[in-house]
């Protein structure tokens, strides 16, 4: 069994960063010029890491799938990033968003890598400042601040609800700039398809390339370079509804997965508390409504089941309902935190009225989000100002007006904390071959609080793999470049036009989105919210149905050598059906309830998540065994020398 | 509230850049109203793929009005008959039982089609790399709250930095000018101090780029405020204006 080395520094917690910055190995300006480096994704991660390693010399060539940089999903991020600026004199540093994010991803991170991302997370607001992101400001000047779930005090830096557009177009200006400087080279419409490994003199095989489909001319081609970084996103996608982006997909991950790279903690997804309930089959996307309503926002669902039923059946208006007929149950449970509690918390408070049949809606399946009380307070104008957006895109989509009646929101899969495997320095278990960003599984453990994504992707891409990058590549200097010539580019190409013509052959008689609906059921009815070992073990067997479905069923129109999106979407979709088993696996041995991970069997009386640290301490790894093997399981025990490790308490 | 429509789809395909296109008609039955457009495609490429067809290409990505990846000319308006939204923030509400719904790909010297109603529209990112961007590197910035920025100035940039370059401006000017998108950007910036520095330059490289790269000339008809899906301001292209003066002058 491999050992697992995630090459934490020594020293104390907070100088373990500054130790290593001071001992790790450099390359010098000359060198940087003769190696290549592949970043796969320009979200926040891709684009922030190759602007960063264009400029610092490196050339660089970056892929994404859509036809400009400037569209990758982190543009969709609504609410905010973390910082701790203690701009607002609340309290808050380095340490306490630290411990804010241990707590919220419920004892199952690293604490070295959090530290780290707390600490660089001050830098990266004065980078995107720096490169002209319009953060919102009070009237003074100075940056404005609001506060997200899972934390106490402000420390969300914002742009309206488009903080994410903002950040991402900051770092494309970046990027950009380094295209016009000659350092980066960009690959739109480019998708990748396999991970290319070398064989060093020494029979070390690490990552040096990737084989890709050019999505204009369906061409498939090569690509090499001394290293490999992935920021390709999240595998939400895997539920087929959720709030990402269509194109949004597991692929590169299960690539590299496939090529060795372990796979880190599938089943933590994170399940969104506050968006808009499902409407119909022909649904292609749930949208999300930012957690930053849940400020002045308040939740709630009748008292009375008779008020529910009249709701449900369409004869009750919400707001005749009295107050005191209203049970808003996250202040009931949890006075601390009340509506901010974090959002594994809150969704599956949601869940538990719902199942107990106080759930709004036609379907039965939303609770209430209402600003009536925040617009008795503030001013209709003053609530305007700060969600105005938010509003008139509710309305453009349900046709009703959230000034005038409440908001129907109900859970969604949003995020996934899990992700391929990487150590201190974002190394996959590949030499050479790097992973940030949402692909990742690092800083989250097994819930993201608000806000700290935008955070991970840019400390990762702008001020961690840039550094830690060279300490792999210094001892690169002297190889030369790689011919994609060299039979494992070779090989790889021909596996992967294989696979394309196996598919094309299928000729079945469904479509794959018709597959992909299925498949979404079955991830959210048993690998959703509340999971028993029964219904993971139902899920394996029926993942296992639609994999063959697949393969006997299945039709591509058009043909391979051209642009097909049916394809393209076609090999998404065979990796997601891999990435849902991984789930379920990992669903299965992880016999405790913690943060995102919810096991029915493993709940305290109240209804709260049962961790057992004495068991599952441990990040769990999934090593690829081959096609049809069960993966292999190994462990990365966690240790907390810094933090006691207790039970998540949001009640006071 | 909810109901069903029928309609007629006048959908253009062409099969690529070089290739004659032509308009298509495909019959739509009980969509419900609360379908989005987009939707409301992919029920018709589902049904074009189970008859063996293949589906109409077209640009999506988020589906909630931010990526700019969606684009359409639906009825004789980029983004189709709804103000300040995107196409794929459309519903069917917004349209009759019985009509025929026109849907044709952004047409302009600068997009060329590549299939159906997906266009090229990389001639974006090279305006951006012309000069869309503050010259700095990563690390060794000012703190952030070095420099104090008034609401109302941050306000402004925030206004137009919410272009989301989806090229509608362009599809809707006679003249293919992408002068609302550079002038977007050219405000954005110059509005902040951090970008004032090369505000003049910025203008400068970023309109020689979008001459170079065949988009026309603005003469003022103000379609593409009136099609913009993120309202974008005209008064954009006035501070545009006064930056190129002043890079001219100080040449
Ligand atoms: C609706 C929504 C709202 C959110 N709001 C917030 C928020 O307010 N605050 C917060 O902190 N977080 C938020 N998040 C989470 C956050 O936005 C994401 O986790 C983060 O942006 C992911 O960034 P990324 O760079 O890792 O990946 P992405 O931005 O998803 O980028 C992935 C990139 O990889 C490319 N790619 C993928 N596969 C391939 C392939 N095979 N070949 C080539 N290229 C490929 C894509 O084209 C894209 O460029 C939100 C998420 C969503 C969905
Ligand atoms: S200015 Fe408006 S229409 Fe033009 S690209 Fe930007 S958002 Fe689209
Ligand atoms: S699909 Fe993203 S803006 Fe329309």
């Amino acid at each position: 069994m491999a050992t697992i080395d995630s090459k934490i520094p020594e020293g104390p917690l907070a100088e373990k960063w500054s130790n290593y910055k001071a001992h790790q190995k450099l390359v010098n300006p000359a060198n940087k010029r003769k190696l290549d480096i592949i970043v796969v994704g320009s979200g926040l991660a891709g684009a922030s890491a190759a602007a960063t390693l264009g400029d610092l010399g490196f050339k660089v060539k970056c892929f994404c799938i859509q036809d400009s940089p400037r569209r990758a999903h982190s543009i969709a991020a609504q609410g905010g990033i973390n910082a701790a600026k203690n701009y607002q004199n609340d309290g808050d540093s380095v340490y306490r968003l630290f411990y804010d994010t241990i707590k919220g991803g419920d004892y199952r991170s690293r604490e070295a890598n959090v530290y780290r991302l707390a600490e660089v997370s001050n830098n990266i607001i004065d980078q995107c400042v720096a490169q002209g992101v319009p953060f919102a400001r009070e009237y003074g000047g100075t940056l404005a601040n609001r506060s997200f779930g899972g934390a106490q005090v402000s420390r969300t830096f914002y742009a309206r609800g488009q903080t994410g557009q903002q950040l991402l177009l900051g770092a494309y200006s970046a990027l950009s700039y380094q295209v016009k400087q000659g350092n980066v080279e960009l690959f739109t419409r480019c998708e990748m398809l396999d991970l290319v490994m070398i064989k060093d003199a020494d029979g070390k095989e690490r990552a040096r390339g990737i084989i890709y489909r050019d999505l204009v001319t369906g061409e498939i081609k090569r690509c090499s370079a001394h290293a490999v970084v992935i920021g390709t996103g999240g595998y939400g996608n895997t539920y087929f509804l959720s709030t990402n982006a269509m194109a949004s997909n597991g692929s590169a991950a299960m690539q590299c997965y496939r090529k060795g790279a372990w796979f880190a903690n599938p089943a933590f997804a994170q399940i969104h508390p506050t968006c808009i309930p499902v409407h119909g089959d022909k649904q292609s996307k749930l949208t999300l409504m930012s957690e930053s309503l849940r400020n002045d926002g308040r939740i709630w669902v009748p008292k009375k089941l008779e008020d529910a039923k009249k709701l449900q059946a369409g004869t009750l208006n919400p707001n005749d309902i009295p107050d005191e007929d209203r049970d808003f149950y996250l202040e009931r449970r949890y006075p601390a935190f009340g509506n901010l509690v974090p959002r594994d918390v809150a969704s599956r408070a949601a869940k538990e009225r719902c199942d107990k049949g106080y759930g709004v809606n036609n379907t039965g399946l939303a609770v209430f989000l209402d600003f009536k009380y925040a617009i008795q307070r503030l001013g209709k104008q003053a609530v305007a100002d700060k969600y105005g957006n938010l509003f008139d895109m509710y309305e453009e989509i349900t046709d009703v007006n959230p000034y005038e009646n409440p908001m129907m929101i109900f859970p969604a899969i949003h995020y996934t904390m899990g992700g391929i495997w990487v150590d201190y320095e974002l190394q996959t278990s590949i030499p050479g071959l790097f992973a940030i960003g949402e692909c990742n599984f690092s800083d989250h453990g097994a819930n993201r609080l608000g806000a700290s994504a935008l955070m991970q992707g840019l400390a990762d891409g702008y001020f961690v793999l840039p550094y830690t990058i060279q300490n792999y590549l210094s001892d690169q200097i002297q190889v030369p470049r790689f011919s994609t010539d060299l039979p494992e580019f070779e090989a790889a190409e021909k596996a992967v036009k294989e696979k394309i013509a196996k598919i094309m052959s299928i000729n079945g008689k469904r479509s794959v989105d018709s597959i992909h609906k299925e498949l979404g059921h079955i991830m959210w009815e048993y690998v959703g919210m509340g999971r028993t070992e029964q219904s993971l073990k139902t899920a394996l067997e029926k993942l296992d149905k639609v994999e063959k479905t697949f393969w006997s069923d299945l039709r591509v129109p058009g043909d391979a050598q051209t642009l097909n999106v049916e394809l393209e979407k076609a090999l998404r979709l065979l990796d997601f059906i891999e990435i849902g088993k991984l789930m379920a696996y990992d669903g299965l041995n992880r016999e405790e309830s913690c943060g995102g991970h919810f096991r029915e069997e493993h709940q305290t009386p109240e209804g709260e998540a049962l961790r057992h640290d004495d068991q599952f301490s441990y990040v769990a790894c999934w090593n690829y065994q081959g096609e049809g093997k069960a993966p292999e399981l190994l462990k990365e025990p966690l240790n907390y020398e810094y933090i006691k490790v207790q039970t998540r308490n949001y009640k006071n | 509230m909810e109901k069903n429509i029928s309609f007629k789809l006048k959908i253009w395909r062409q099969r690529g850049p070089k290739e004659k296109g032509e308009f298509k008609l495909y019959e739509m039955k009980d969509i419900p109203t609360d379908t989005s457009f987009l939707e409301m495609l992919d029920i018709l490429n589902e049904q074009l793929i189970n008859k063996g067809e293949e589906p109409v290409v077209f640009d999506h990505d988020c589906r909630e009005g931010i990526c700019g990846m969606c684009s359409l000319y639906i009825n004789g308006h980029p983004h189709g008959p709804a103000t300040g939204a995107t196409t794929c923030q459309l519903y069917m509400r917004r349209f009759k039982d019985g009509e025929t719904i026109t849907v044709e790909p952004w047409r302009s010297a600068g997009f060329p089609v590549i299939r159906d109603l997906m266009v090229d529209r990389r001639a974006y990112d090279k305006i951006m790399q012309a000069g869309g961007y503050v010259s700095i590197n990563t690390g060794g910035v000012p703190d952030a709250n070095a420099i104090p920025i008034s609401k109302e100035k941050a306000d402004l940039a925030m206004d137009a930095a919410s272009c989301i370059g989806c090229g509608a401006c362009v599809a809707a000017c006679k003249n293919g000018s992408a002068m609302l998108f550079v002038s977007a950007k050219v405000s954005q910036l110059a509005l902040l101090p951090q970008g004032k520095v090369e505000a003049a330059r910025r203008a400068k490289a970023m309109l020689a780029k979008m001459d170079e790269l065949g988009f026309g000339n603005c003469t003022n008809t103000r379609a593409c405020e009136a099609e913009c899906p993120k309202c974008i301001s005209i008064s954009n292209i006035a501070r545009l204006n006064r930056e190129f003066i002043a890079a001219k002058l100080s040449d």
